[in-house]
């Protein structure tokens, strides 16, 4: 048996900037997961749908955009009606403090901020598959 | 309604939860297959290979459309797009859905990244039982797209009805496609990028490729051939896919005519037996042996007090 974790890495909304979220792909890669990465302006849609597809482990989106409030809860939203609440999802940008508590009632798992060692996500990733 | 009925009515989940549990081989996932394998035998298998930075997701996107028609509810298309596992840290960086966006919300195009996992030929370890789960679900077209490949990544032809090769100008000259491998799998060779300038100067070069091959090859068959034909594209354009998909579509009705469908089919089902077997026999012996007295040999071996092959000999004499 050959079970390897397996993570989706998305940017939803319309920011230009993915060196964190290809970081965040990398490391997890060099950490033996194997990372679905799916570009640039991804509609909640979108990432949902791809996460439905791949059945993958664990969720992470990133955002600089400022618009965490409201792509993080209908990216949410839409995997519950898919059948993918219980999938451990975290978000990395820049988020405001009470934003990040707001995020953690919703059910995200982590929040990260920028400089957040990689180490530490891999692992919390890791973590959020043995507790599922 | 267990999952294999859900998935063989097409919720898109079940479908999904149990590629995870095939590519993972495990018992309940393989248990699947046996309940569909029935069901399977009716997609047309289209292999996309070609080199890297030859536009192959890009193609993928464009022709997966193409073949879809109209959006709607119904499986239409499912895409297996495979990235290599590095060898290094056993992870992969699956990216070929960037250059599919167009197909993110399309209910009736399913797409699925797989990792190779150590296999050497262009294909994940699993893709030709992922593929035969697609197809026993109901997807009429299954679009393999393998790793960038060159020149010995050619398992694609074993598993696929269909095997596009495309290639882009300026990728390599007319020695490189001489050299083979690749080529040779070609039913339809694709020069993508178009509109670049030495875009027609490389299908020439292709062309010339292509006869010499006939030619050698006319004189020992003489069952009805299928032309390998060339077509310019352009995936970044969306120019010479319709085509592409005609063309697609008559190799099929030559397959069904000339035989070849059910002779490729019967291929395939060996050699997916064949690996089983193999497989099988080695874990189960594995399981049996001494490892003291299998490591004893594998050090006599590296050692050079003894050849492989005489090694072998002796230990399963032993």
């Amino acid at each position: 048996m050959d079970r390897k974790i397996r993570v989706l890495i998305a940017k939803p909304g319309l920011d230009g900037h993915d060196r964190g979220a290809k970081i965040i792909a990398r490391a997890l890669r060099d950490a033996g997961m194997e990372v679905i990465y799916t570009g640039l302006r991804q509609t909640p849609e979108m990432i949902a749908s791809a996460v439905l597809q791949e059945d993958v482990d664990v969720v992470g989106l990133s955002i600089l955009s400022g618009a965490h409030m409201t792509l993080v809860p209908r990216v949410l939203d839409l995997m519950k009606a898919n059948g993918q609440g219980e999938t451990p999802v975290f978000v990395g940008g820049i988020i405001p403090e009470e934003d990040a508590a707001q995020l953690a009632a919703l059910g995200v798992k982590a929040v990260y901020g920028p400089g957040t060692a990689t180490t530490r996500v891999i692992d919390d990733v890791m973590n959020f598959v043995s507790q599922a | 309604m267990n999952l294999e009925e859900k998935a063989a009515s097409g919720d898109r989940l079940s479908i999904a939860r149990l590629l995870t549990m095939i590519e993972s081989g495990t018992p309940r996932g393989l248990d699947a297959l046996d309940v569909l394998y029935s069901k399977s035998g009716r997609a047309h298998l289209i292999g996309i290979t070609g080199p890297s930075g030859s536009g192959k997701s890009t193609l993928v996107n464009r022709l997966a459309l193409e073949l879809a028609g109209k959006p709607s509810d119904d499986l239409n298309v499912a895409i297996i797009a495979i990235d290599p596992t590095s060898p290094f840290s056993g992870g992969a960086l699956l990216g070929d859905r960037v250059r599919m966006r167009d197909l993110a919300d399309r209910p009736d195009i399913f797409i699925r990244s797989m990792a190779t996992r150590g296999a050497l030929g262009g294909l994940a370890r699993t893709a030709s039982e992922a593929a035969m789960l697609l197809d026993a679900v109901g997807f009429p077209y299954i679009l393999i797209e393998t790793v960038g490949a060159g020149q010995s990544e050619v398992d694609i032809a074993r598993l696929a009805h269909t095997t596009v090769v495309i290639e882009a100008p300026g990728l390599g000259d007319d020695v490189q496609a001489g050299k083979a491998g690749i080529l040779e799998i070609a039913d339809i060779l694709v020069v993508n990028k178009s509109d670049k300038p030495d875009a027609d100067a490389a299908a020439h070069s292709l062309a010339a490729m292509l006869e010499i091959g006939e030619e050698l090859r006319t004189g020992y068959s003489t069952k009805p051939r299928w032309k390998t034909p060339i077509l310019m594209a352009s995936a970044l354009n969306g120019e010479g896919i319709t085509e592409l998909a005609d063309v697609i579509r008559s190799h099929r009705s030559f397959l069904d005519e000339s035989g070849e469908w059910k002779k490729r089919g019967e291929a395939r089902v060996r050699e997916l037996f064949e690996r089983l077997l193999r497989e099988k026999l080695f874990n189960d012996w594995t399981a049996k042996i001494n490892q003291d007295d299998y490591e004893a040999v594998i050090d006599r071996i590296s050692k050079r007090e003894i050849s492989p092959r005489k090694a072998l000999a002796d230990y399963l004499k032993s």
